[in-house]
């Protein structure tokens, strides 16, 4: 069978429309508002929660926040004084495990897309980031003690907690590249290397830039994961109580999930630190929040220039 | 010595044959029109060209394709530099996410000119080749998808004779087009003939007979005929060719 022409004209369809009966139509249309009602309803619950529970930290955390709060560290074996050495230790965890995770993961996730012929080698490495993906994080910890901490021997540091909170953003950032780059058409590459393009250039110069407003969330998802999480720091890194900020990757430091964690269960006076622990997440929350906002005015920056340099 | 020749050229996309033993010279500054039925090889044999398919894994390539006398699939030929001098325009506009001038400008700047003037002026110079430059020069720091698809057809052309191509590919550059835009590109390709060899794959025969002066048929991997457009469109040597052009296939 052959076809030869494949823009031979069309036989012409039948321009008028037929005449459903109207009580079908008006059926129709109850159901479909039916069914607009509850997808309504339910996406109300979900917002409705979330505010409840941004709500709830809000009121029981405000009355905490103080300049003292932010800047002194705590006094009165924790049930006074501020939150500075977490927010620090946080933020420099933070810095860390970006430093750590996202050039590797986005170069990884660019081999694996760009580079790496689509065998069993690529296949079997997507399946093991995967798996990495679902490891409890707890498994993280452990393994970032043995490695870190004591074979690399980085003692407790923030090192070594950086080290293991990257090991856990590093699948994220490498999926979320991998997925971003993957939605590109081909037709931008060959477009880019019929001209001469080498295929470093074509990726750095077209595809990359296309790519990058995808990749950003993929790496503010990462960050979000690594500034909540307590149990990989555990044994890495987190200091119990330390007032001292850091003042090299080899200290030990405090960091804000673990420091609520603390205030919560631990410590001379529950009752007295229980406002400390709600500042506590509070300020944790508008540290992600912060994020999440620099992300999107980045992502709106980056699809910008994509639409006009 | 011909601009391109190709002999006994096969290809295979694994177990596929897709090409079989292909002989072809072009000479300079011709344009050579490919037809045929859908999935005889145009473009497999037009992407051979500028090696495009050195990307699909598990082809393989027999025979030898020589331009200007070198073999293009030589171990000692650099790739980027042969693909600059064999430009290729695809079926789909695919201006890059960039602006109209970085858009032109791209090409010169991968192969590693920097100079900034050289640049402006070489944009300028081939949006008039084109016959784009009226229609975007108060514009040309807008991005390049806000033009219709005839005028990113058009950018795409410009974008690739910037880097002053000896030869020009084109995949049914105009089959996503309306009549006019087609029109405009079909002049392009006449006046781009004067300084390119330009090679143009189309399932239109009367675009084939407008813009060509060789026409080659290709069925089912060979190539059936390479002649003369007029010769193979009024008086072809063989059955299957005059089968095909008179539409009566079988
Ligand atoms: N990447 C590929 N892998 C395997 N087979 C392929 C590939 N690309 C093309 N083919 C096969 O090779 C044959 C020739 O394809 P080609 O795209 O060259 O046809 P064409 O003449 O350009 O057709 P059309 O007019 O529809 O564009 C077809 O049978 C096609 O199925
Ligand atoms: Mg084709």
């Amino acid at each position: 069978m052959q076809r030869f022409s494949p823009r031979a004209p069309q036989p012409a369809t039948t321009m008028n429309t037929p005449q459903y009966p109207s009580a079908y139509a008006s059926k129709k249309k109850r159901t479909e508002q039916i069914v607009f009602f509850l997808f309504r309803l339910l996406s109300g619950a979900v917002a409705l929660s979330l505010l409840g529970i941004l709500g709830f930290i809000i009121v029981k955390g405000f009355s905490v926040l103080s300049w003292d709060f932010l800047t002194l560290p705590p006094t009165d074996g924790m049930t006074s004084g501020g939150i500075l050495p977490a927010i620090v230790g946080t933020l420099c965890l933070m810095a860390g495990s970006a430093c750590f995770a996202f050039p590797i993961g986005i170069m990884s996730g660019i081999y694996m897309n760009e580079y790496a012929r689509k065998g069993k080698l690529v296949r079997f490495i997507r399946m093991m980031t995967n798996n990495l993906a679902g490891i409890p994080s707890i498994v993280f910890g452990l393994f970032g003690m043995a490695l870190f901490v004591n074979y690399l021997s980085f003692g407790d540091s923030i090192l070594a907690g950086s080290l293991t909170l990257g090991l856990l953003a590093l699948p994220i950032v490498i999926r979320t590249t991998e997925e971003a780059l993957k939605d590109i058409p081909d037709a931008y590459r060959e477009g880019s290397l019929a001209l001469g393009a080498t295929k470093a250039q074509t990726i750095w110069h077209v595809i990359l830039p296309m790519a990058m407003p995808r990749v950003i969330t993929g790496l503010i998802l990462s960050l979000g994961r690594v500034s909540g999480e307590t149990a990989p720091i555990l044994f890495t890194c987190a200091a119990y109580f330390l007032p001292k900020l850091p003042e090299s990757l080899f200290d030990q430091c405090m960091a804000l999930p673990y420091h609520l964690y603390v205030v919560s269960t631990s410590g001379t006076d529950l009752e007295a630190q229980q406002p400390i622990a709600y500042g506590t997440a509070l300020v944790l929350i508008i540290i992600v929040l912060l994020i999440n906002l620099l992300a999107n005015s980045l992502r709106k920056y980056f699809s910008n220039k994509i639409k006009t340099k | 010595m011909s601009k391109l020749d190709v002999k006994n050229v096969n290809f295979y996309y694994g177990d596929f044959h897709a090409l079989k033993n292909i002989d072809m010279q072009v000479e300079e500054k011709n344009v050579v029109a490919f037809i045929g039925p859908s999935g005889c090889g145009k473009s497999t044999f037009l992407r051979l060209l500028n090696r495009m398919n050195d990307l699909i894994p598990g082809a393989r390539l027999t025979g030898e394709i020589r331009i200007d006398g070198e073999n293009i699939y030589d171990r000692s030929v650099r790739i980027d530099n042969l693909r600059k001098n064999v430009g290729m325009v695809f079926q789909r506009p695919n201006p890059f996410p960039k602006s109209i001038f970085e858009n032109v400008a791209y090409g010169l700047r991968v192969n590693g000119i920097k100079d900034k003037d050289f640049i402006e002026s070489r944009v300028e110079e081939t949006l008039r080749g084109a016959a784009l430059w009226d229609e975007v020069k108060d514009k040309l720091k807008k991005s390049a998808f806000a033009l219709s698809g005839g005028q990113q057809q058009r950018l795409c052309i410009a974008r690739a004779m910037a880097v002053s191509p000896s030869i020009l590919l084109m995949d049914e550059p105009a089959s996503a087009l309306d009549p006019i835009s087609t029109g405009k590109v079909e002049e392009l390709i006449c006046d781009l003939s004067n300084k390119t060899t330009i090679i143009i794959v189309t399932h239109n025969m009367q675009q084939a007979a407008r813009v060509s002066s060789k026409t080659a048929f290709f069925y089912m991997g060979e190539l059936i005929e390479f002649n003369d457009t007029k010769r193979l469109f009024t008086n072809p040597e063989k059955q299957t060719t005059q089968n095909y052009i008179t539409g009566r296939f079988g």
